[in-house]
């Protein structure tokens, strides 16, 4: 790992300013991708600022019809929550499948939410739930949130300081895992929200997004039936070492269907 | 820059680089070389300590991220010359083969112990817990028997 400057600023207008005064600075939330980055030398920044001491990232909240989620929450800690689990189990069941106990104790859903890994949980949530992102300077839809591979709507220097998930009537995420990595080969989160049925796919593409001919599909019909219908195109999904497009495309109809499977 | 730790108990002031991790500060600086260096990419778990008693990956964390907190590695687990429990059932059991991961393991198995107070351990869920821990010798088999004898020895 090449060397940098670490700073562990206490407010988030320290932080902010640290970023910009910086040549190339990087947010350090959990670390369980980006220090092994460094280890790789994928990444050379000038700067890493460490978010952990921001009190304004931390905690837990029940707010009228929403879970809101500081930033630097460990995995651990969402899947631990009484709140979450009361309130969006499939949240907390989501929170327990990332990765090991290792990588739970310390990684964030505001990193994890920030990189927007394709193979990533969290984004399948945060799109099925119809989270708002909130960040120093505003609040982004979910909708608008996951723009590509590994990236996102944030600007350079803009954090995550909380996620704000409404509590759906149900909800559930199922996905076939990386037997290795843990990781998402595909995922899948079906949501019955205010706001009506939402599907959000994970892992197959190259971020999250909604699959819309499901959701559709579950509005006329809560059933796994009604999924039988729906051909998932293999168009624009991965293809890697771990799996071809045309069987993500398969997967993503699977997990859709356990996920409603659970459901009812 | 200067960072302080508390290892097993005992307070340190030392002086490390940005980039310096944490299990480096164990091992080089600290001499502490139970902690392992499996894989260096955050995968087998050999090098679990625990931060203020939560299992992380020591290599996957800089050692500036640990300033102020309390680190437990396995040297602090044993009483002087008696072993933990835990440590007496993977003898007991049979659960290493060559050892090298055996220090991960049973920080991992100790703190799942303390992650399921109050419930009983099931085979089930020492599977899971055990995810992030690689044995390339044993086949898991025994270790999974140690950690389920090792929590009843500590019930």
């Amino acid at each position: 790992m090449h060397n940098f400057n670490y700073h562990r600023p206490k407010t988030l207008s320290e932080a902010r300013a640290i970023f910009s005064g910086a040549e190339d600075a990087v947010y350090l939330a959990g670390g369980q991708t980006l220090i092994p980055t460094l280890k790789q030398r994928l990444r050379q920044p000038s700067d890493v600022i460490d978010l952990s001491q921001l009190a304004e990232l931390r905690g837990i909240a029940v707010e009228k019809d929403a879970v809101v989620i500081g930033a630097m929450t460990r995995h651990a800690d969402v899947a631990a929550s009484t709140d979450v689990r009361r309130l969006i189990p499939a949240l907390a069941h989501l929170a327990g499948e990332v990765g090991d106990p290792q990588v739970r104790s310390l990684g964030t859903l505001g990193g994890s939410v920030a990189n927007s890994d394709p193979a990533a949980d969290y984004p399948a949530a945060v799109l099925a739930l119809g989270a708002a992102i909130h960040t120093p300077e505003r609040i982004i839809a979910a909708d608008d949130f996951f723009t590509g591979l590994f990236e996102t709507a944030l600007e350079p220097g803009e954090m995550i300081v909380k996620i704000s998930f409404p509590v759906p009537k149900r909800a559930a995420y199922m996905k076939f895992r990386n037997p290795a990595s843990r990781y998402a080969v595909a995922g899948v989160c079906v949501a019955d929200t205010a706001k009506g049925i939402r599907v959000a796919v994970t892992g197959a593409g190259p971020n999250a997004f909604r699959q819309t001919e499901m959701e559709t599909a579950l509005s006329k019909s809560f059933t796994p039936e009604a999924l039988a219908g729906v051909i998932v195109s293999s168009e624009d999904l991965n293809t890697d070492l771990h799996a071809t497009a045309a069987y993500r495309a398969h997967l993503v109809a699977v997990m859709a269907r356990r996920a409603v499977e659970a459901l009812i | 820059m200067k960072i302080s730790l508390i290892v097993n108990g005992t307070a340190h002031t030392i002086e490390i680089e940005p980039r310096t991790l944490l299990v480096d500060v164990l091992r080089e600086q600290l001499r502490l070389t139970g902690t392992h260096v499996g894989c260096d990419t955050s995968q087998c778990g050999t090098c679990t300590v625990h931060i203020a008693g939560k299992p992380v990956k020591a290599c996957a964390m800089l050692a500036a991220q640990a300033d102020g907190q309390a680190v437990t590695t396995i040297e602090g687990v044993a009483k002087g010359d008696v072993l933990h429990p835990m440590q007496a059932a993977f003898r007991e059991h049979h659960a290493l083969q060559c050892g090298f991961c055996t220090p991960g393991m049973i920080m991992t198995a100790l703190a799942m112990v303390e992650s399921h107070k109050g419930e009983p351990l099931t085979e089930g869920v020492v599977r899971k817990e055990l995810e992030g821990n690689f044995c390339r010798c044993t086949g898991y088999q025994p270790i999974v028997t140690a950690i389920l004898a090792g929590a009843k020895a500590m019930a």
